[in-house]
């Protein structure tokens, strides 16, 4: 029997690392205790999708998930809150799929161009390392995002978030375009 | 902790290597002052000190602000900090995240694992 069988009981968590790489590139990388069929699986799927993409203490729910997984199909999640009149979508195109390593997808919810992300699975001894990679069109776009989303981070608490517009914006990766 | 990016140290640290720019920093850290007035305390054309200003604005360590026809100077870490801020906040976004996919993982984990058993 598999001692680890409680998910609550999670001796084992591993630390998840942000860093600007450069003027136009955020990385965050994360080591998981699974193959990278199922960490592929977990990123690509609505059903499972849906269930860990967006923080409970967002309060955001989840009102659809369409994923057209290959190269060239497209991506729609919606999402409601319950401050919000009106849903919001982050919608964008997978730019390349190679199932279970890597998968490059587009950030379109704005009018200019957005973030390209790029997240690799690198299986190694039963333990996948997880890199999610953003590059910005330009350094200008990446300052902006940090300028328009550093007064929403309120350091431990996301509750905290006031505008939802900002919440729902700095969700995704490509947080720099707010809609004009 | 979060790692500055390279770059931002290496331009922060050649602003750093020229002792006027180190004067100009330790004036700052007296009062807010003009690039008039620090020129003429460090005996330099207006350009000249217009130049180092600008180096030092560059690599985040003054920030300058025009009022009129005066540009006031200040020691201004404030672009550097905004940002180590806010990947921390965007690096919690996403540990938050990894968490509930753990979760999913380990799940898959289990499945995975009776199913093979089943099929041996």
């Amino acid at each position: 029997m598999d001692k680890r069988k409680d998910s609550d009981a999670n001796p084992t968590k591993n630390s998840t690392t942000a860093e600007r790489k450069s003027d136009r590139e955020l990385v965050v990388t994360r080591t998981f205790n699974g193959p990278a069929q199922i960490l592929f699986d977990a990123w690509t799927k609505p059903e499972l999708l849906k269930r860990w993409w967006m923080p409970k203490s967002f309060g955001v729910s989840f009102l659809s998930c369409e994923t057209d997984v290959r190269t060239g199909g497209t991506y729609r999640f919606v999402f409601s809150h319950p401050s919000a009149a009106e849903p919001m979508a982050f919608v964008g195109r997978y730019l390349e799929v190679t199932a279970p390593t890597r998968l490059v997808w587009t950030n379109d919810e704005g009018e200019e161009p957005g973030s390209v992300t790029t997240v690799t699975f690198e299986e190694r001894a039963g333990e996948t390392l997880v890199v999610v990679h953003d590059l910005y069109p330009s350094k200008q776009a990446l300052d902006d995002a940090i300028a328009s989303g550093s007064a929403s981070w309120s350091g431990d608490q996301f509750e905290q978030f006031d505008q939802l517009d900002q919440l729902l914006v700095s969700l995704e990766p490509n947080v720099g375009k707010r809609p004009a | 902790m979060v790692q500055y990016r390279e770059p931002a140290l290496d331009t922060a640290f050649s602003a750093l290597s020229d002792p006027i720019r180190r004067g100009v920093l330790e004036q700052l850290g007296r009062a807010d002052a003009s690039i008039t007035y620090l020129a003429e305390k460090f005996r330099m054309t207006l350009t000249g000190m217009k130049k180092h200003v600008g180096v030092l604005e560059q690599a985040g360590l003054v920030s300058t602000e025009k009022i009129g026809r005066v540009r006031t100077c200040r020691l201004g870490l404030r672009g550097l900090e905004k940002e180590a801020e806010w990947i921390e906040g965007y690096r919690k976004l996403w540990a938050e995240r990894f968490d509930d996919l753990d979760k999913i993982v380990e799940e898959l984990n289990q499945k995975e694992k009776t199913h093979g058993q089943k099929k041996r």
